[in-house]
């Protein structure tokens, strides 16, 4: 199984896996935000303040499922400022998104302070038996911790309210319209509160799983710009479910790649490798949102404020 | 004698019987610092060490001193605003804590003459006041180069690199040259992680290398991400970088590079303190106890640290240099006869792998 000069592509394949899933998380919970017509860009502060909470409560209790959910609570808390000031208050949503990734940079690392340089406890990766023994499968499919699994859950979940449930119609009607949304009865305050609270759980897990899992330990902006990749890959996968899954794998995929392709000794300028994963997962993206018979485009009512007396 | 001449005497003359006067006026009571860092404090290794020494500075100095930092301050056009801003807030010194910052330091010393700028692993000195300094790291890598060399049993070695300056390559070529002294059969991988500090990013290419059957990773990156990636395998071992990653013993941190600029920031802020503070360029290593190799721990056979040790203490004594011929360059040419030393301009310059390095470095 070696091509591209030393390089196992199973290996390559599970790596990529693993490296994509803080993306997936964050980005498959900011398409549900987004689809009920919220902008919230404060996807990095939420995974940020995911990371520092999970990796504080798996520290503490010992136990990184407790982690995982810290995490979530975490990300959910700290979207829940944004839902107030933005739902409420009628905030601006740009304004206060982009603030919201400051505020919880900062609150990050002060929380962060005691856990620098601490291990937190370790995650196995799932017991499969004989599965995880069958040749090249074994190592792409069943060689994983429990989250990659979750991640890949998410996204079908996701998909499946969005476009078979009445939930998912209700979601998708504020999103493109929220006073047709409001004439029909539906609250649409209490709608965009939830996808809120649930994009911020999602970014939070992301963070969770880049602390306790990926790196694993807390450094001060450890998410070192994840969320901004989110957020791009939403709006470049037209925000669909299966297309998110996509970039993520994409910007994963060649990240580990390229890095791959340098420790093999690859002769290719280094430049060029390090630009591509985003260079790449645009392009693709791009190419397939130029369709124009099935265009992307976004939920009509994306970033504007709502209020009933209107 | 023309009138010029009479008066620029004059003048010296006059500042010659101030002379003692004006010494007094120079020092200061109080002295604002500043530092400007490239990462968070909480990095636990460059910018961590570099908050250290600022530390020692408040400690040292007590109320004669106020220290202001700035964390995670992009290399380029935003440094220019934070020096900016750190000059109209009063600072009387301000150090800059990455090679990123050179044209930025510089360009705004030149506006605030009165102010004084240091600018660390820089060259450019354009302006009186500013003064740069570094740490010959590549002296500790010497050390670590002979364990790697002595403890991998792929041969293969990874060294993470951050960018492409003649500090890393130092670096990559001083592990390389010390472990093939070592084991003739020793290869190394570099990759080139474009970031000083990315724990993700740092901890793919340490899952890169391992991946490619490296077992003994050298990082160039500030982070400890490598340590913990290389801790999820057994039998891989890297080393503490910057600071000394003490909680990563004994082992995947058999060892570690720890810069120590605590003795070095205390003495250029008290002289400017007592007004005799110049422009300089400071380069100490391990003598200079600006580089120091932190504990070797018990992972490693007894005979491996000895042998680290022998190569540290010719270090220390200045017996050795890490950069001794015969050395050729990485196409064949030649670089330093027999028992030739590379000079400082050569070192600083550094832009070629020695022989036996596969690989280009990136232009």
């Amino acid at each position: 199984m070696d091509l591209l000069g030393g390089i196992n592509p199973a290996v390559l394949v599970a790596s990529l896996m693993m490296a994509s899933v803080p993306i997936i998380f964050a980005a498959i919970g900011e398409l549900v935000v987004e689809k009920s017509g919220v902008l919230n860009l404060g996807v990095e502060g939420m995974m940020i303040i995911g990371a520092i909470c999970g990796f504080a409560v798996a520290v503490e209790t010992g136990s990184p499922v407790l982690g995982f959910v810290g995490g979530a609570l975490g990300g959910a808390t700290l979207s829940l400022i944004f839902a107030l000031l933005t739902q409420f208050l009628m905030a601006n949503q740009v304004a206060t998104g982009l603030a919201l990734t400051l505020f919880g940079l900062g609150l990050s690392s002060l929380i962060g302070q005691g856990y620098v340089g601490v291990k937190p406890p370790p995650v196995d990766r799932l017991d499969l038996g004989p599965l995880s023994d069958l040749p090249v499968l074994g190592t792409i499919l069943f060689h994983h911790d429990l989250m990659v699994y979750l991640s890949i859950a998410a996204v079908v979940a996701v998909w499946a309210v969005m476009h078979h449930t009445r939930a998912g119609l209700v979601l998708r009607a504020v999103g493109e319209n929220h006073d047709a949304a409001h004439a029909l009865g539906y609250h649409v305050i209490r709608i965009r509160v939830l996808a809120i609270l649930f994009g911020g759980a999602m970014a939070g897990l992301g963070g969770a799983y880049l602390s306790l899992i990926r790196v694993p330990q807390w450094t001060d902006g450890i998410t070192s710009g994840a969320g901004w990749i989110a957020l791009a890959i939403v709006v470049f996968a037209g925000w669909r479910p299966g297309r998110v899954l996509l970039g993520a794998y994409l910007f994963g995929g060649i990240t580990v790649l390229q890095l791959n392709l340098q420790a093999a000794g690859a002769r290719i300028p280094v430049q060029y490798l390090s630009m591509s994963p985003y260079l790449i997962t645009i392009l693709v993206l791009v190419i397939m949102s130029a369709d124009r018979r099935r265009i992307a485009s976004a939920p009509a009512s994306l970033g504007r404020t709502f209020h009933a007396s209107r | 004698m023309d009138r010029r001449t009479l008066l620029a005497g004059a003048a010296s003359g006059l500042a010659l019987s101030l002379a003692g006067r004006t010494a007094l006026a120079q020092a200061k009571e109080k002295v604002k610092v500043g530092f400007v860092f490239v990462g968070p404090i909480g990095d636990g290794g460059w910018t961590f060490q570099h908050n250290e020494g600022r530390l020692a500075v408040e400690k040292e100095y007590g109320d004669r001193v106020e220290t202001i930092y700035q964390e995670s301050v992009p290399e380029g056009s935003d440094a220019e605003r934070v020096l900016t801003q750190m000059v109209l807030a009063g600072c009387d010194i301000i150090f800059t804590t990455s090679f990123g910052y050179m044209d930025a330091t510089n360009a705004v010393a030149a506006k605030f003459p009165n102010v004084k700028f240091e600018h660390c692993t820089g060259f450019k000195r354009d302006h009186a006041n500013v003064a740069t300094y570094n740490a010959r790291f590549y002296e500790g890598r010497a050390v670590c180069g002979t364990i790697a060399g002595m403890m991998t049993k792929s041969n293969k070695i990874g060294y993470i690199g951050s960018y492409p300056i003649p500090e890393v390559v130092q670096g990559i070529n001083a592990s390389f040259i010390h472990a093939k002294k070592v084991n003739p059969d020793v290869t190394i991988s570099v990759v080139w992680a474009y970031t000083w500090f990315d724990p993700a990013k740092e901890a793919d290419a340490a899952k890169a290398l391992i991946e490619q059957g490296v077992d003994v990773i050298l990082a160039h990156t500030d982070s400890t991400a490598p340590l913990a990636e290389a801790a999820k395998t057994p039998g891989v071992i890297g080393f503490g970088q910057a600071s000394d990653m003490a909680n990563y013993k004994p082992s995947p941190r058999v060892s570690s590079i720890i810069d120590n600029w605590a003795p070095y920031y205390v003495k250029r802020v008290g002289m400017v303190l007592d007004g005799t503070w110049a422009s300089t360029d400071a380069w100490e290593g391990i003598a200079g106890g600006e580089v120091q190799v932190g504990e070797i721990t018990d992972a490693v056979p007894a005979e491996v640290k000895a042998k680290a040790m022998e190569i540290h203490d010719a270090i220390a004594a200045g017996t050795y240099h890490p950069f001794t011929g015969p050395l050729n360059r990485q196409d064949g040419s030649a670089w330093l006869a027999e028992g030739q030393v590379a000079s400082d301009g050569d070192l600083l310059g550094m832009n070629f792998y020695v022989e036996g390095i596969s690989g280009e470095i990136p232009k």
